[in-house]
């Protein structure tokens, strides 16, 4: 039959199931589909930090959003357009998203009494007219795919389990997708069982089948390409692109990697990167535990390689006492503190900012250490070269602080041609550098380069230059051990002016202000900055005044931070905390600056940013 | 004694050698030495900057990395790179040093609260792992630093400033746990015994892996003569059991007690007198399992026990810096150096003209 085909600029699908059907397998392969066709995008996998939880039941879901658009798409989306729920309890879980007239496609042969009861459905919502706002479409999803896969030499449970590749057929029929990578995709997948690829390939085209000749859809969509710079793109997750922003910056200062890592959500996936990339001379270290970890890294970097560790909130907790140690030897290092909710254990999966306050006084002394945070999954790219940047030019640990909505996230990315990559040029010392008394040369491990405060990097295998540094106060310049007090106040201040003075060295604040005279100043850091976009975006489509700023550098702060601030009469900062940069800003600038703050562990939400800048303009 | 070097110098191939023949004055740094007078710190610092010249290695290639506590002063009085860091952390730091850096010769030094307490996880893991580190356990039984606490080597019932009536906690012992973490070089020796501190110290530079020495050491100042019994003329004869491989173990000022085997599978000390000499247990260093040497260790842990001295354990087994580098090569080799804008490049990509 022949289908009407309407024309969308955006549309926001949600892909949820039990953690075992492969909903973020489903997710990724629409979103490569996507990519392909040459739509924006911008993914959010919202996954359990359970691996397997009960199967059908609530904690078990698993998630995968999308929103693609013929236009740049800055956030993932506030509400799907059409839901799919394998169960249910992804129906259950879900379904309070969904706007009314959405449409939702079910598969309704998971609905049986059992599973029903499971979840607490007291009747089954496909037969009741709790669904009546909704465009619902019930497919039998696993019997059609049973059926179709019959005659394959495979269990039952495999071809139950291709279910999700059936769903996605449907999907990719009704969106118009081009399929070629999918199909190359189950190629590769299931290279070494064949016949579950052609099961799975056989189960995606009976999905895409199912909605040409289905009469439950009338309609198919057109998303049409968006308008995007000329250029080789790929699809990239927040922690894909932060590994290789490390990877890129040890080419680019010609320091070999070192990372000293132990596992934690969401950060893990930046350690399995790394360790498949042995070619670039980057060594991965699993360490005993998160201590282990970052001393290992440091213990690198006092050899010459690019010391690196890679964790979430509560590893940082327990490396402090580590990062303290590297503030005092003044040593590069990276800690990439990719954040999630707590306190405590609080939600692993889940995303949160509030790791500022701890990233920038989280150690005992004055111990000050730059930060970086990165404002899109492939933004983690360019956010690690420039933590790299500050490391070993300042010799300073630096803090990463991305989050488990950037990790996860993903987005189209603009690959970049290597030669625009910064130089890092990195020189260890080689040479003796100040004179005794009595003339005799000697070396100053703590002699201070003036334009930076940086001190020599002066590597073991150094003729001449052995010395000796660790966490007891050094006196200024030859590092010897010192416990003279004013030589201690030198040595506090100089730290502090160090990383104060990385400042000189980093772009302003940019603010974008179209009309120029808006007098309100919404400000954010790290991973709202796409909902902040869209939401400034909204308010203006309405005719509201409202200028947009966002800093990468949180510590120091743009040398014009203070400035901008103080330019506009009234400072909106929303943050998935309490208000940690707010915090930093009223303290620092003495501004009135107000908080809108969310730690539900979720990304905010366009609608609920833009509701809070309208509120604030009318008031 | 006679120690052998299994693989003869491997612990130091990768290490460049000088033909300048160093001297301790080489090693010795322009800092003022800051342990109590009297302090068996001493000679294991005047032991270490004499034997190392005699390795024959670039003194810019040799690491001292220490943790905190009195010991772990000990790098800025040895005039090669170091590092004093935090206390227990010394072997993970090291661990990173040494896995990326195969050309030094890497030390990490630790008294009883850094290796055997807030550090033992670090210690326990750098030791199953093998890292071609040399790691030197100043053991003193007391917390020194902190003015006289017990620590995890204290024998039971100690009493100090913070156990009053008695510790009541089960001491370490410390080459029990290095031989149960599988360590593959495990040594004991003796601050005051400067012939045979510097025999062990040499053997542990020259083995490839982690190797692992406990020194017994006095503090003068909190727990002074901890050790009497094992250096005093009158009974050390019949306090210490020195192993050397492939000789029987005898001890006694003639040799008259000896270590067997029993029928039981456990180890008895016995007249030799009494003994054929051949039921005598004969030190092997080199068994693949460390049970032997485990039961040992255990011989000074009864009353009126006796206290083994000398190399326990110095088996070859692959180090994990020299594997991590393995993999690195074999990768290179198979498949090239890194191309970054490939690596860039990689996955489903797509063009917009």
């Amino acid at each position: 039959m022949t289908k009407q085909v309407q024309q969308r600029e955006r549309v926001i699908i949600r892909f949820a199931g039990d953690s075992g059907d492969g909903m973020q397998l489903t997710g990724d392969r629409f979103t490569s589909e996507t990519a392909e066709f040459g739509n924006d995008i911008s993914t959010w996998p919202d996954f359990p930090a359970e691996i397997r939880a009960p199967a059908g039941t609530l904690p078990g879901v698993s998630a995968f959003q999308l929103q693609f658009a013929d236009h740049d798409v800055t956030t993932p989306g506030d509400a799907p357009d059409v839901l799919v729920t394998m169960n249910p309890a992804a129906l259950k879980s879900q379904i309070a998203d969904l706007p009314a007239g959405g449409d939702l496609i079910v598969n309704s042969d998971e609905f049986t009494k059992r599973n029903l009861a499971k979840v607490g459905y007291a009747t089954n919502p496909l037969e009741d007219d709790s669904l009546s706002s909704y465009q619902v479409h019930s497919i039998p999803l696993t019997s059609l795919t049973v059926k179709a896969l019959e005659g394959y030499s495979i269990t039952r449970k495999d071809a139950e389990r291709a279910k999700n590749m059936f769903a996605l057929g449907l999907l990719s029929w009704l969106y118009n997708r081009p399929i070629e990578t999918t199909l190359a995709f189950l190629e590769r997948k299931f290279a070494k069982t064949p016949e579950l690829a052609r099961a799975n390939i056989t189960a995606f085209n009976a999905g895409w089948s199912f909605g040409e000749t289905t009469e439950d859809f009338t309609v198919r969509y057109e998303v049409k390409p968006a308008v995007m710079p000329r250029g080789l793109y790929r699809n990239i997750t927040g922690n894909t692109a932060l590994a290789y922003g490390l990877i890129a910056a040890g080419v680019q200062s010609k320091l070999s990697l070192f990372l000293g890592s132990y596992p934690i959500t969401p950060a893990s996936d930046i350690l399995h990167e790394l360790s498949k990339h042995k070619r670039f001379g980057v060594r991965t270290f699993q360490a005993e535990d998160e201590i282990a970890g970052v001393g290992a890294a440091l213990g690198a970097a006092f050899g010459g390689a690019l010391g690196i560790t890679t964790t979430s909130g509560p590893g940082v907790d327990l490396k402090s006492e580590a990062i303290g140690l590297a503030v005092a030897l003044e040593l590069p290092l990276i800690i990439c503190d990719i954040q999630r909710a707590g306190p405590s254990t609080g939600m692993p999966t889940k995303a949160e900012q509030s790791d500022l306050l701890l990233a920038m006084f989280g150690r005992h002394g004055e111990a000050p250490v730059p930060i970086v945070a990165p404002q899109s999954p492939a933004d983690c790219f360019d956010a690690a070269i420039e933590a790299v940047r500050i490391a070993t030019t300042y010799r300073t640990p630096v803090f990463l602080l991305s989050d488990a909505y950037l990790a996860n996230g993903s987005e189209p990315w603009l690959v970049p041609d290597v030669a625009t990559l910064p130089e890092l040029n990195v020189e260890f010392a080689t040479e003796l550098n100040h004179h005794k008394p009595d003339g005799t040369p000697e070396f100053w491990p703590y002699l201070r380069d003036p334009e930076t405060l940086a001190r020599p990097w002066a590597i073991p295998g150094t003729p001449g230059l052995e010395h000796r540094i660790g966490g007891i106060e050094k006196a200024d310049g030859s590092g010897n051990i010192s416990y003279d007090p004013s030589n201690h106040d030198t040595m506090v201040r100089l730290r502090q002016a160090k990383v104060d003075g990385i400042a000189a060295s980093i772009p302003p604040l940019e603010v974008d202000d179209p009309t120029g005279d808006a007098d309100l100043l919404v400000l954010g850091w790290g991973s709202t900055y796409g909902p902040i976009g869209a939401a400034v975006r909204d308010v203006r489509d309405e005719g509201g005044k409202v200028a947009q700023a966002h800093l990468r550098h949180l510590n120091p702060f743009p040398a014009n931070t203070g400035d901008v601030v103080s330019r506009y009469s009234r400072v909106l900062i929303p943050e998935m905390n309490l208000g940690q940069l707010a915090m930093l800003i009223r303290a620092r600038f003495l501004v009135d600056a107000m908080s809108y703050t969310s730690v539900r562990g979720l990304p905010f939400k366009a609608v609920e940013l833009s509701e809070a800048i309208r509120e604030v303009l009318s008031s | 004694m006679s120690i052998p070097l299994q693989g003869g110098r491997k612990g130091l191939d990768l290490v460049p050698v000088t033909d300048e023949q160093a001297t301790k004055k080489d090693y010795t740094s322009d800092q003022e030495v800051r342990w109590c007078p009297g302090c068996g710190d001493y000679a294991i610092l005047a032991a270490v900057q004499s034997f190392l010249p005699d390795l024959g290695l670039r003194r810019e290639n040799i690491v001292c990395i220490s943790g905190i506590g009195c010991a772990a002063r000990f790098p800025y009085y040895l005039n090669t790179y170091g590092m004093h860091s935090i206390h227990g952390r010394a072997p993970a730091i090291a661990t990173g040093l040494a896995t990326s850096r195969p050309d030094l010769s890497v030390w990490v030094i630790g008294g009883d609260g850094d290796f055997m307490s807030i550090g033992g996880n670090h210690l326990i893991h750098a030791l199953r792992r093998n890292v071609n580190l040399k790691l030197l356990l100043f053991n003193n039984r007391i917390y020194g630093l902190t003015k006289g606490q017990y620590s995890p080597t204290s024998e039971v019932g100690k009493i100090t400033k913070s156990t009053p009536v008695g510790s009541i906690d089960t001491p370490f012992n410390p080459v029990s746990l290095a031989l149960g973490a599988e360590a593959t070089f495990v040594a004991r020796t003796i601050d005051s015994d400067r012939k045979h501190l510097t025999s062990v110290l040499r053997a542990a530079a020259e083995h490839r892996g982690a190797a692992f020495v406990e020194i017994l050491q006095n503090c003068d100042i909190f727990n002074d003569g901890a050790f009497d019994v094992l250096k005093n003329p009158e009974t050390r004869d019949t306090a210490v059991v020195r192993l050397e491989h492939g000789k029987a173990i005898t001890f006694g000022a003639n040799g008259e007690k000896g270590v067997r085997l029993t029928g039981r599978g456990g180890l008895e000390v016995v007249d030799t007198s009494k003994v054929k000499s051949e039921t005598l247990l004969v030190h092997d260093v080199s068994h693949t399992e460390p049970a032997l040497a485990f039961m040992l260790s255990r011989l000074g842990n009864v009353d009126d026990g006796v206290t083994p001295i000398g190399v326990f354990r110095a088996v070859d087994q692959p180090a994990y810096d020299d594997q991590v580098n393995a993999q690195i090569e074999q990768a290179q080799a198979a498949a090239g150096t890194g191309d970054l804008a490939a690596l860039l490049a990689s996955g489903d990509t797509w063009t917009i003209n």
